[in-house]
């Protein structure tokens, strides 16, 4: 077991008023896995990730890390896993090179070996060219590989990033994930991320953890949470409104919809399964002379789970979380 | 303890780099107590000296004193700096020594602070400047002492500042001037009005002042030395106990 947390909470004193970022965490990481930490900004999961990463004490509950207590024993967590935090790892006034090699001697290894896994990790993350050069002249993207590599630096079993891929444009995106899963494959490395792009979680999580106001409310696969909690949806357009409201009806009997709204003269359900219940649901439709004019299915996102959850969408709680 | 200077060692090392690469930047930071140097410097040549002798031998402490000043408080700056783009947490991550952090920063500002003494005293030597070797290196490691704790305590501020920064300018600029202006580095307290040199001997700087000028000028019995440490000392502790404190409790 990689992780292994259990009631951690964190409070944070803001302005003589008291804030439960985290409020009671339960939480376990088997090693090798891909977790995505999934939530809405202010949910608790940077706290709960500094907190794990030993940068901040919980205020209750405990958890080991890498087989070590986060509280009892730090120096010796911090030693063996890896963090690449939500800004930029690199320092102002440092080339990349120096601060590469800095960050292998942080951990005890020698200037040569130091200074020969960073020019592993320079050819690796493509930043050859970039060695003598300092951070704030990088790119956007060039400076999240330099972060990554920072985090490689000692080899760490276990790593944590902070929105690895945050504001960068959808190639560096791409380019880092490709980085972030060939190191999975390479060398087994369990990684645990946060993240609040829904379509990332999705497509490259094995294992999707959402937290919102402090708790973790889902932990599936993302095939599982969207089966589960949220459900396809099938959208039909009738004629008009008479009949919407009519072949509405129908849904609940006829394909065991668990949601069924019209809007003028169309039709939207909520299944299980869209792709079995949509011929059903047609034939059904067809016999007490409902016309159908156009059907289509859709598979649910990430962002329907969460709506099930929590009543609304993780885009709007992001705005809530902006204007607070 | 092997760890300890290993672990110091990386943070000088690091710290100490992009000065080694670009010398020329000493200077720029040199500017202020260089512009003293030669246009307030010369102001006090025509006085008789306050302690008897050559006025630079008066001066050239007083100086040292003011870099003291400004050195440690910039590397607060730069740990803000760092604080705030996210390189100190992640080296707040790896298991390197938090009091290592504070001390091997430190360290390198004293290297530069040692290469500027230097070139300042190189300087007043044609000037009428005498150099009492002993004394100097007694003053330099009792500068060392203070500096450590001022380092410390302008880490302290950089740590409360965060995530805003505005605490640490406004604390620096409240705080520094006045107890360099107080500590009589430019002007003995002694012609003040009394409440001034009330304030002065409150002021923990103006007793290193005193000390600092008793041992550049060769001399190591006056009891202002004594004075001196005690108050050096009393910054570093103060500095040291406060600064890994709030390390230990996290940003």
């Amino acid at each position: 077991m990689m992780i292994h947390a259990r009631g951690l909470t964190r409070r944070f004193r803001i302005k003589r008023e008291s804030v439960d970022a985290v409020r009671g965490i339960d939480l376990d990481v088997g090693k090798g896995q891909l977790v995505a930490f999934l939530g809405p900004n202010g949910a608790g999961k940077s706290t709960t990730l500094r907190m794990l990463t030993t940068l901040l004490p919980p205020t209750s509950g405990t958890a080991t890390v890498a087989g070590l207590d986060i509280v009892a024993d730090p120096a010796a967590v911090r030693a063996r896993i890896g963090y690449v935090g939500q800004k930029n790892s690199a320092g102002e006034y440092f080339r990349v090179l120096d601060e590469l090699v800095t960050q292998g001697r942080c951990y005890g290894m020698t200037r040569t070996e130091s200074r020969r896994r960073a020019d592993e990790l320079l050819d690796l993350l493509d930043l050859r060219p970039l060695a003598a050069r300092k951070p704030g002249t990088l790119s956007g993207g060039q400076r999240r590989r330099l972060d990554i590599a920072i985090g490689l630096m000692h080899r760490p079993a276990l790593l944590f990033l902070d929105e690895p891929s945050t504001g960068l444009d959808p190639q560096s995106r791409a380019n880092i994930w490709a980085h972030i899963l060939r190191l999975r494959e390479e060398q087994d490395t369990t990684l645990f991320l946060t993240t609040h792009y829904l379509e990332e979680a999705d497509s490259m999580a094995e294992r999707v953890v959402i937290i919102d106001h402090g708790r973790i409310i889902a932990d599936g696969t993302a095939a599982q949470l969207k089966s589960d909690l949220a459900g396809d949806r099938i959208t039909v357009t009738v004629p008009d409104p008479a009949s919407a409201a009519r072949a509405a009806d129908l849904a609940a009997r006829a394909v065991s919809a668990s949601e069924a709204v019209t809007e003028d003269s169309t039709v939207r359900l909520r299944v299980p399964r869209a792709d079995t219940a949509l011929p059903e649901y047609l034939r059904v439709l067809e016999a007490a002379q409902i016309k159908v004019c156009a059907a289509e299915t859709a598979r649910p996102t990430l962002d329907d789970v969460f709506l099930a959850l929590t009543g609304r969408t993780l885009r709007e709680s992001d705005a809530e979380g902006v204007a607070a | 303890m092997r760890a300890f200077v290993r672990d110091t060692l990386t943070v000088f090392e690091r710290e100490i780099a992009p000065s080694l690469r670009e010398p020329l930047g000493l200077l720029f930071t040199m500017a202020q107590p260089l512009l003293f140097l030669f246009l307030f410097g010369p102001l006090l040549g025509g006085t008789q000296g306050f302690s008897g002798g050559s006025p630079w031998q008066w001066f050239v402490p007083g100086i040292l004193i003011m870099m003291c000043l400004s050195g440690p408080m910039m590397s607060g700056w730069n740990l803000l700096v760092e604080l705030l783009g996210g390189s100190l947490e992640r080296m707040l991550v790896t298991p390197l020594n938090r009091a290592a952090m504070l001390v091997g920063r430190t360290m390198k500002e004293f290297v530069i602070l040692f290469a500027q003494a230097v070139l300042i005293i190189a300087l007043a030597l044609p000037l009428g400047f005498r150099l009492h070797l002993g004394g100097v290196l007694a003053g330099m490691a009792l500068l060392v002492v203070f500096g450590v704790g001022l380092g410390a305590l302008s880490f302290l501020l950089a740590l409360r500042s965060h995530p805003g920064g505005d605490l640490f300018y406004g604390v620096t600029q409240i705080i520094m001037f006045p107890l360099m202006l107080l500590s009589g580095v430019l002007l003995p307290m002694d012609y003040g009005p009394q409440w001034l040199q009330t304030a002065a001997a409150i002021n923990p700087v103006s007793h290193i002042v005193a000390a600092e000028r008793e041992l550049f000028a060769g001399r190591f019995t006056d009891i202002s030395l004594v004075y001196g440490t005690l108050a050096a000392c009393a910054v570093a502790a103060l500095g040291l106990w406060l600064g890994t404190r709030a390390m230990r409790k996290g940003i």
